[in-house]
């Protein structure tokens, strides 16, 4: 099958993904009488905005005294400065209109005695500069994210956009300009080809934790938008950043959220010892999460973790009581009692760092459009692409996201962006020539994994990628051990081209959604490694053990990885937010 | 251990079948969907079946396990009666092997206009709600619409085109029970119907299987009495 022979729909806007980001975006581009897809390779609620836990955050002062400027302070804190100020700037300034919003639409928050939106603390945040503890992150009970996942898409059925519920977006289609046209898209239940046609496209593919061997992600969290956009030749911004969370149960890595040290948990090392005292005297448990990540790391490598093999170390709560664990925590005690046989109204959950989020990702400015050097300067927009949420990096996150930000940056960048499409739409209302060539470079995608026999399968590959990515590129880097993982995962690499498929049905074939997954997971692989092999310092999540400081004045820049040839560029930390004056770097302790 | 799966290819033309698989795996601590995926990886590519988030949250995975609708993320190998016998849900039209049609269900569910209404213009703050009324939601908002109940329940497997089942009965509940809500005449307006509603009879099926512990036979429990007492 070629490009003149696969159906085609045309839209204004196509968005890719049905999570937080890409349904709030659709929203704003329903509410806008635009005709918009959202195509989603799951049904929408199954995405993993669904997993979030612990809240979102926002300065409503509805607990501690609170304003926005702390929020701001803390976050390029907790980003050890490489955020861009004026994107924080911008989510910190709209978090509160953008979580009153989300109660507006029914949002289901848990409330205080005095009817407004419950508050938590959380790690990383202090009022005043870096002060007090604040409590500042809204949450319904400890299932935020389901709670902010189901409204939108409530709210989308509402507003009667258009679903394309288990579509697999295969590439972005792209003419020699650079504007992109739309995607080529797989019909999961048919197993058909099709072309989305439209004057803009976001990517709201959501993170890629799938990488590693042990991750608190989904399944389908595999960075398909990712791999597209390095296949359009685009670059991807600080792929050497990925969050450990701190609290993941040992093996399975379901997240513990940190929610339940925000409501008084505490982590003891096998001794009893509670051991975050000593690495963070202030905040203690709720320092910002690379720091206690790493804390843990270090209790376990001395000997000090828990059970048979010293892998981890517990999380008490026992002394909150049943009644508040029942109100805050539900469904953090099921989670623990399912997977790590704990009921912690009675006992420690065991945990350990895991993966858990990609700080890095397409790189965006603050409206959302995709951004890449080309001929004016750092950051030219790739006309008619825009991306949102956990795949995109604006850069909010910088080093080190700080937990409750991310709920907040799909909803605040999902508005954003959409608004910034339906002004692209107005300037741009003639649809152009479509690159036929292009489609059947995705179709050709497809078309490899007919290829009758092989030598290896598409699992197999993967769980060996996913161990040299666990076990080179956690916690704690070196250069020896990131130069033998790339070398490792060359390899693995090199025998991609000979992996076949048993089953070459059409419909419904999950095998063969897993091996185009896997092109996508390889590629953010190459460029977790190369990236983080080059930034010879330790900022944030990046650890490196042979360059233990931050150096700024190398480092205060954020990588750029495009695909071809490996290449890396790099370009300037805004440090100049919008209107307030800039935080200067300086060294990061809680 | 032993596993016998219901398979369907829709392209073969073959009629479905149950297909035994023996899989060398120690189920301590290992869920239905570790052993679904195992398989899938190493016995037979072509086993289908959903998954996301595998923890019990996203409602990919509901199937039928030796005769009960479960979540496979959550529901644990060890213990279960071998061979362990993995069947689609019930009622709905199967798609490929372990994968369900959802559309019907999901019709339902829009039907019930899952959002909020609320005509008032939008305070500059949030809308105030004190924890009470906040906690008439518990046990309605938490549905991950997976289809256990719904598909578990006798009256919809009788009219699944007309009786709505109880995950979208318990989402229309969740609404008239939010005290934010303005349109609970116009909701019981729209339940007030022989089969939409009223094929309820408490089978409580629903209730047993809910892998999230709500209790849907509950919630249309208070829809009727809502209605009664507006009859008043």
């Amino acid at each position: 099958m070629n490009s003149t022979q696969i159906p085609k729909r045309t839209f204004d806007a196509v968005i890719v993904g049905g999570g937080g980001a890409g349904l709030r975006a659709a929203l704003q581009l329903s509410q806008a009488n635009l005709k918009v897809a959202l195509i989603s390779k799951v049904f929408p609620t199954r995405s993993h905005t669904v997993s979030a836990q612990g809240g979102i955050t926002a300065a409503l002062a509805n607990v501690s005294d609170d304003n926005w400027h702390w929020h701001m302070y803390d976050t390029v804190k907790g980003s050890d400065y490489l955020g861009d100020q004026d994107a924080i700037e911008f989510m910190c300034r709209n978090a509160a209109s953008a979580v009153y919003e989300l109660e507006h639409m029914g949002l289901p928050f848990s409330r205080l005695d005095n009817g407004k939106i419950y508050q938590r603390p959380f790690g990383g945040q202090s009022q005043n500069y870096g002060g007090e503890q604040a409590i500042r992150t809204c949450a319904a009970a400890d299932r935020t994210g389901h709670a902010l996942l189901h409204t939108l898409y409530q709210r989308n059925i509402a507003a009667r956009t258009q679903f394309f519920d288990e579509f697999f977006a295969l590439d972005l289609i792209r003419d020699d300009e650079g504007t992109v046209l739309g995607v080529v898209a797989l019909e999961i239940e048919t197993g058909e080809a099709s072309l989305f046609e439209s004057r803009a496209t976001l990517l709201a593919t959501g993170g890629a934790c799938r990488i590693f061997r042990h991750s608190t992600n989904a399944h389908i969290n595999t960075g398909d938008g990712l791999g597209m956009v390095l296949r359009a030749g685009l670059p991807l911004e600080d792929m050497e950043f990925w969050q450990f969370h701190p609290t993941g149960i040992p093996e399975v890595g379901s997240l513990i959220s940190e929610g339940v040290r925000g409501e008084g948990g505490y982590l003891v090392n096998k001794d009893g010892e509670k051991f975050m005292t000593r690495y963070a005297p202030n905040a203690k448990d709720l320092a910002s999460r690379d720091v206690v990540a790493r804390a843990i790391a270090q209790e376990i490598r001395a000997g000090k973790g828990c059970g048979e093999h010293g892998d981890y170390v517990h999380l008490k709560i026992e002394h909150l009581g049943a009644e508040k664990i029942m109100e805050r925590l539900p469904g953090i005690r099921e989670l623990s009692m399912q997977f790590a046989g704990a009921d912690p109204i009675t006992d420690p959950i065991p945990v350990t760092p895991t993966a858990h989020y990609m700080m890095g990702g397409i790189p965006t400015n603050m409206h959302g459009q995709v951004v890449s050097p080309v001929r004016y300067g750092p950051e030219e927009p790739a006309p008619g692409l825009y991306a949102v949420g956990e795949c995109a990096c604006v850069s909010v996150h910088g080093a080190n996201r700080l937990g409750g930000n991310s709920l907040l940056d799909l909803v605040v960048f999902g508005r954003a962006a959409g608004q910034h499409v339906i002004e692209y739409l107005r300037d741009n209302p003639y649809p152009r020539p479509l690159p036929q060539a292009q489609v059947d470079k995705a179709l050709a995608r497809l078309a490899r994994w007919d290829k009758p026999k092989g030598t290896e399968t598409v699992a197999g590959l993967r769980d060996e990628m996913q161990r040299i990515m666990q076990d080179h590129c956690g916690v704690y880097r070196t250069e020896a051990l990131l130069k033998e993982g790339l070398a490792m995962l060359d390899k693995v690499e090199a025998r991609l081209p000979d992996a076949a498929l048993s089953d070459h049905s059409r419909m419904f074939n999950t095998a063969r959604l897993e091996a185009l997954e896997l092109d996508n997971l390889m590629a953010i692989s190459r460029a977790t490694l190369v990236s983080a092999l080059a930034r010879t310092e330790s900022r944030g999540a990046h650890t490196r053990e042979d360059f233990p400081k931050r150096d700024d004045d190398r480092w205060l820049r954020h990588t750029l990885y495009f695909q071809q040839d490996d290449q890396l560029d790099y370009k300037p930390v805004r440090l100049k937010p919008l209107t307030v004056d800039t935080f200067q770097p300086k060294e990061r302790t809680y | 251990m032993r596993f016998r799966i219901y398979r369907y290819d829709p392209e073969s033309g073959a009629a479905p079948f149950h297909q035994e698989y023996d899989l060398d795996y120690d189920p301590k601590g290992k869920k239905v969907l570790d052993a679904l995926i195992a398989i899938k990886d190493t016995l037979d590519e072509s086993l289908s079946f959903r998954r996301s988030c595998r923890e019990g949250v996203c409602g990919s995975d509901g199937v039928n396990v030796n005769g009960t609708n479960v979540l496979a993320c959550i529901t644990p190998l060890e213990g279960l009666k071998q061979p362990i016998e993995i069947r689609p849900l019930p009622r709905l039209g199967v798609i490929r092997d372990l994968i369900v049609d959802m559309a019907q269900f999901y019709q339902h569910y829009r039907a019930v206009k899952p959002y909020l209404i609320n005509l008032d213009p939008e305070p500059e703050n949030e809308r105030l709600q004190s924890p009470q009324e906040r906690a008439e939601l518990d046990g309605l908002w938490e549905c991950i619409l997976c289809g256990c109940c719904t598909t578990s329940c006798p009256s919809f497997w009788w009219n699944p085109d007309k009786f709505l089942g109880p995950a979208a009965l318990l989402q229309g509940y969740r609404f008239i029970a939010d005290t934010r809500d303005q349109s609970t005449n116009e909701r019981l307006d729209f339940l007030e119907d022989p089969y939409r509603l009223f094929r309820c009879h408490g089978i409580m099926n629903c209730v047993e299987v809910c892998p999230k512990g709500l209790n849907p036979t509950a919630a249309i429990g208070k829809i009727k009495s809502l209605l009664v007492k507006r009859a008043l």
